[in-house]
């Protein structure tokens, strides 16, 4: 079925689904910041963000801040054109 | 997943958007007290300069240094009650006072007002006194415009109107004192007064 087939299986989590929503609308954001407004614990946002960037959807850019390890995250242009398709396909099935 | 789990995935995707890109907990209470600090303070400095027995406000270096010491001491207080009222909102809505999204707030605020403050004062060190209330209504809309996009709505059209009327100010340099207690006085209660509506509604 077309609509279901646009319901994205990676985005069916909160967590990640919350990654994407953030990323779309923000040119980039560091590991802390995902955290504090996802209200998540490390281990488990580092594993969704993993799961994300395995499918290119985010990139994924380490640089140092001083002396300080900081990791920032963007939505790629697959990214978006997928987080796009999944809010299509929410809204479709949600008008039927 | 059922219906209501899409719903619930569609608005917490609404308000990760708003908040990761926008800072909501400005306050409009501190919009009315900004108000009010801009109408006493230009009732100070029209007491200041009709009883200072000269025609023209700036013949008089002293006045004229007593109704900047004003201006200063209006954006001083608001500034302070802003940051109070704000503070206590964001603590309220769970939001940090001082996040990406504030730090951006404030930043694309500043530049076009400081950039227009320092052409203000530049050109009255030339002697250019008479686009003064214009300027400032200006610069302030247009700052107002630039920090609506990591804000709520209604700073937009609070920065509209300011333009306006300093447009129309410029066009009538004579009614510039009250234009600018329009602007920054009435209107900064009457936009105030909506967003704290808005803000007790919800």
């Amino acid at each position: 079925m077309g609509i279901i087939d646009n319901i994205n299986k990676l985005f069916d989590h909160r967590i990640r689904l919350g990654i994407m929503s953030i990323l779309v609308v923000n040119e980039s954001a560091d590991f802390n910041r995902l955290k504090e407004l996802l209200d998540v614990t490390d281990g488990n946002l580092a594993s969704h963000l993993k799961a994300l960037e395995k499918e290119s959807y985010i990139l994924v850019e380490k640089q140092f801040i001083g002396r300080k390890p900081n990791t920032r995250y963007s939505a790629t242009v697959l990214g978006k054109a997928k987080f796009k398709k999944h809010i299509e396909a929410l809204e479709k099935l949600l008008k039927k | 997943m059922s219906e209501q789990d899409y719903l619930n995935d569609i608005s917490e995707i609404k308000d990760l958007m708003n908040r990761s890109s926008r800072f909501i907990s400005l306050s409009g209470l501190s919009g009315i007290f900004a108000g009010i600090y801009a109408l006493v303070g230009a009732a100070v400095a029209y007491w200041l300069v009709t009883n200072s027995g000269s025609e023209y406000l700036i013949l008089d270096g002293k006045i004229f240094r007593l109704v900047l010491l004003d201006l200063f001491l209006i954006a001083f207080f608001s500034v302070i009650t802003a940051i109070f009222l704000t503070t206590r909102k964001a603590r309220k809505n769970g939001e940090n006072i001082w996040d990406a999204s504030s730090r951006r707030l404030i930043i694309n605020f500043l530049i076009p007002l400081v950039a227009g403050g320092a052409y203000i004062l530049i050109i009255l060190n030339q002697q250019k006194y008479g686009q003064t209330a214009a300027l400032m209504l200006i610069f302030y809309g247009l700052a107002l415009v630039n920090a609506s996009k990591y804000s709520i709505g209604h700073v937009r059209y609070l920065g509209i109107t300011e333009i306006i009327l300093g447009l129309i100010c410029a066009l009538f340099p004579g009614y510039g004192f009250w234009l600018w207690v329009f602007g920054f006085g009435i209107m900064h209660i009457l936009y105030g007064s909506i967003m704290f509506v808005n803000e007790k509604k919800t």
